[in-house]
């Protein structure tokens, strides 16, 4: 364990994004996020990076949308209420077909909410968020491990597919501290001869771009895009699958719920009730395949959240209902203890 | 398979969070599995602090400590809010200078420490916390003794040599304590 | 046969969508010919603004971006921070820079950010038809000011030029005008000199232009020109409201 740290999930991806060759950072102040704030104003001026708190969330999401059109690996980094404020401009980097990364560090919603975590913008990440057709690719650590790991894919993947990533953490992923192994070696890159550079008056300029006033344009633009989305459905897909070789129950969580629930699981075994858990690592594009397979032989899903039941939709929608989808769910900032989750793994194998 | 779930709590600046980072620090060193995780937002600031610490053979699961084996407290509010939450054959330490009252439950070991005037008198009075955590070391064995200077240096800056040599020695006060 | 009109080379060959009798013509044309007297058109970026000038991106030979609706200014910090060797320029209308970008506007001076904003003042949303601007003259009639703007209702009209000269950030702000030939002049030396400040690295420039709207004011463009001399200039006095240049100039 000579190569392991130990680090607050907030400082490990902000050392992953450096390690990925990201040296621009645009925010503002929000809690339980602001460790990423502070570690970049720390470290980007030694590494020849700019740091710049900007005056809103929505300066900062528009300096990103800027440098991401200028070519350069670029993030922000807010919790829910400042994620609403970026919606304007990460919809723009989407409609742009621009690479840039975001981070969501959870807390409880609607309007100011509280600061405790939770996961209640589920929606608003694997919808978008914004406006318009457009998907995002959202990523959800449940470890500070993957915290690091899934910043430095989430930008590869980002400049690879030219459109926006997301992690969307919580206040619990971003606040913990675990052994981490920074990620090392080069972060793969991409040529981006759509950027903008200056032409050097040697080639035709370079507009980057969401207006198209022709319908059949703007039309012809979106089909592209998911077709493009629909590829990464197919190779993107990230999850893991926990004891689900027998099992007759299974749940669903992701980050810091499937963080508890994998105790849960654990017990339930103990008890001799035969479940696994299929756990989402993306969120966009959602696991579906494994869902499906999954429903041809458990006798029903339990969705373990962190809101008032958002993830269940898709569950329900990748399963096509063929079995019943049960909620545990706590809001707000609370958080399920193993325990209310086994009570309703346990009331799962009674109901059905 | 060997699991310790540790709270820690008390006010704001009682370096609840640096004995917490302290033994998971330790954790890893020795190759541990482990968690640390803080409360955070406005209650940091002055109010009541704690954190769940969680060391174990086994990949960690929740990080979230809401039934304790070991529970570290120091002051009141703290013993009132998780004594009743604490498992069955746990072990209870207390402050003893700031905490009068006794752990009511029977059915775990209690532990007083004097450790606000022992550091005091040691001439180190803002690191009752780390002799609260000698103490703790000595009786649960969740971490080693051996090897407390290099995990104290992972967690002290290199520009505060001197306090790492007043930790270490709070560290000691603790675990050679008696009652 | 002498040349006596030629189109300046980072002004694309495209016909614009403008408006006749609309002055954004000019003021493109301007800072086309800014860009090509100092040389810059193969670093050059712009930023284009939603309003009337949404297009510009179309226009302009060099690299363009298209920024959500008052966000310039943190597109161009954006790209400026990143690429510091290139010369970044916004061209807003008054909806975009003094009504919704309104933040980005001040905290962009206030960094005294080394970019050039060109910011047209016709005191009406020309793009959306003709709706009450942040700049629109006290009793001036809009589709949202049927009856006049009425100050005890909708406040006063923002001065873009001396509000931001209050702060301690912003290198060059002037206000010019393009009514006539005299005024079109001072204002080709302003532009030139806007981008000159970021060519030399002294921070943030901004050229206000007080501009008409034929369409939108229901006007011919004649007495659109003179509405500009009779009631926008008296309100937007011209002339140069912070020149830290000149102050460093007279210092050496």
């Amino acid at each position: 364990m000579a190569n392991k740290v130990l680090m607050k999930g907030n400082e490990a991806i902000a050392e992953a994004a450096i390690l990925a060759g990201c040296r621009h950072y645009f925010g503002y102040p929000i809690t339980p996020q602001t460790e990423i704030a502070a570690y970049m104003a720390k470290r980007m001026p030694k590494i020849g990076g700019v740091f710049l708190q900007a005056e809103s969330e929505v300066s900062a999401i528009n300096m990103v949308y800027g440098v991401a059109g200028a070519g350069f690996r670029v993030m922000t980094s807010s919790s829910s209420p400042g994620i609403s404020l970026k919606a304007e401009g990460i919809s723009y980097i989407a409609g742009s077909d621009l690479p840039a990364l975001i981070v969501n560090v959870q807390r409880g919603g609607p309007g100011l909410g509280g600061i405790q975590p939770s996961q209640s913008d589920y929606f608003q990440a694997t919808r978008g968020g914004g406006h318009g057709d457009y998907h995002l690719l959202v990523y959800a650590p449940a470890s500070v491990q993957e915290m690091a790991d899934l910043t430095v894919l989430g930008f590869e993947k980002a400049d690879e597919y030219r459109m926006p990533a997301m992690i969307l953490a919580d206040g619990t992923m971003g606040q913990m501290m675990e052994p981490v192994e920074l990620p090392s070696g080069e972060s793969k890159t991409f040529e981006k001869p759509w950027a903008l550079s200056g032409t050097k008056c040697e080639r035709p300029h370079n507009v980057v771009n969401s207006l198209y006033l022709k319908p059949e344009k703007l039309e012809e633009v979106n089909f592209a895009r998911y077709e493009r989305y629909r590829k990464i459905e197919e190779t993107e897909t990230m999850y893991e699958s926990y004891l689900m070789e027998d099992a007759e129950y299974c749940v669903v969580a992701f980050g810091i719920a499937a963080r508890v629930a994998k105790n849960a699981v654990i017990a339930a075994r103990a008890k001799g009730i035969r479940v696994g858990m299929i756990r989402p690592i993306t969120l966009w594009p959602f696991p579906k395949a494994p869902l499906a397979e999954a429903a041809k032989t458990v006798k029903a899903f339990l969705s373990v959240e962190l809101s008032m039941g958002q993830m269940i939709e898709d569950v329900e929608l990748a399963t096509r209902s063929q079995k019943p989808v049960l909620l545990c769910n706590r809001a707000g900032g609370m958080i399920p203890t193993p325990e209310e989750v086994l009570g309703a793994i346990e009331n799962m194998t009674k109901g059905v | 398979m060997k699991t310790t779930n540790l709270l820690i709590a008390g006010f704001g600046g009682q370096g609840v969070l640096f004995a917490g980072k302290f033994l998971a620090y330790k954790g890893l060193l020795e190759g541990k599995q482990l968690s640390w995780l803080p409360s955070y937002g406005p209650e940091m600031r002055g109010g009541t602090a704690n954190c769940s610490v969680i060391i174990s053979d086994e990949p960690v699961g929740s990080p979230i400590v809401s039934n304790p084996d070991v529970l570290m407290v120091m002051n009141l509010p703290s013993l009132d809010k998780y004594e009743d939450a604490t498992v069955a054959g746990g072990k209870i330490f207390v402050d003893s200078t700031l905490i009068e009252r006794k752990v009511e439950r029977t059915d775990v070991d209690a532990y007083y420490i004097p450790a606000t005037r022992l550091a005091k008198e040691a001439g180190f009075p803002t690191l009752a916390n780390m002799i609260m955590v000698g103490k703790l070391i000595k009786e649960t064995g969740m971490v080693s003794f051996d090897g407390i200077r290099e995990a104290l240096s992972k967690v002290v800056s290199a520009k505060h040599a001197d306090l790492l040599e007043i930790n270490l020695k709070a560290i000691e006060t603790g675990y050679n304590y008696a009652e | 046969m002498s040349v006596v009109f030629e189109k300046p080379k980072s002004l694309a060959n495209v016909p614009f969508h403008y408006c006749p009798g609309c002055t954004h013509g000019i003021i493109h044309r301007l800072v086309a010919e800014a860009i090509d007297e100092l040389g810059i058109e193969g670093r050059a970026i712009g930023v284009a603004p939603v309003g009337c000038a949404v297009m510009a991106y179309d226009y302009f030979t060099c690299d363009m971006i298209e920024a959500a609706h008052g966000r310039a200014p943190a597109v161009a910090t954006g790209i400026k921070r990143a690429r510091p060797e290139n010369i970044v320029f916004t061209y807003q209308g008054d909806g975009d820079l003094a009504s919704i970008g309104m933040a980005e506007t001040v905290h962009a001076a206030a960094r005294n950010e080394n970019i050039t904003i060109i910011f047209v003042n016709n005191a009406i949303y020309g793009m959306t038809g003709g709706q009450m601007a942040p700049t629109s003259l006290p009793g001036q009639v809009t589709q949202t000011s049927p009856y006049g703007r009425d100050v005890k209702l909708t406040g006063y009209p923002v001065k873009v030029a001396e509000l931001l000269s209050a702060l301690d950030g912003p290198t060059y702000i002037e206000r010019v005008a393009v009514n006539n030939v005299k005024n079109v002049k001072a204002a080709k030396k302003a532009i030139l000199k806007a981008f000159k400040n970021q060519v030399e690295g002294r921070g943030f420039s901004l050229i206000e232009v007080v501009s008409s709207c034929p369409t939108n004011w229901g006007m011919t463009p004649e007495k659109a020109l003179e509405w500009v001399d009779e009631k926008m200039i008296p309100y937007y006095p011209l002339g140069v409201y912070r020149d830290k240049t000149a102050e460093t100039e007279e210092k050496a």
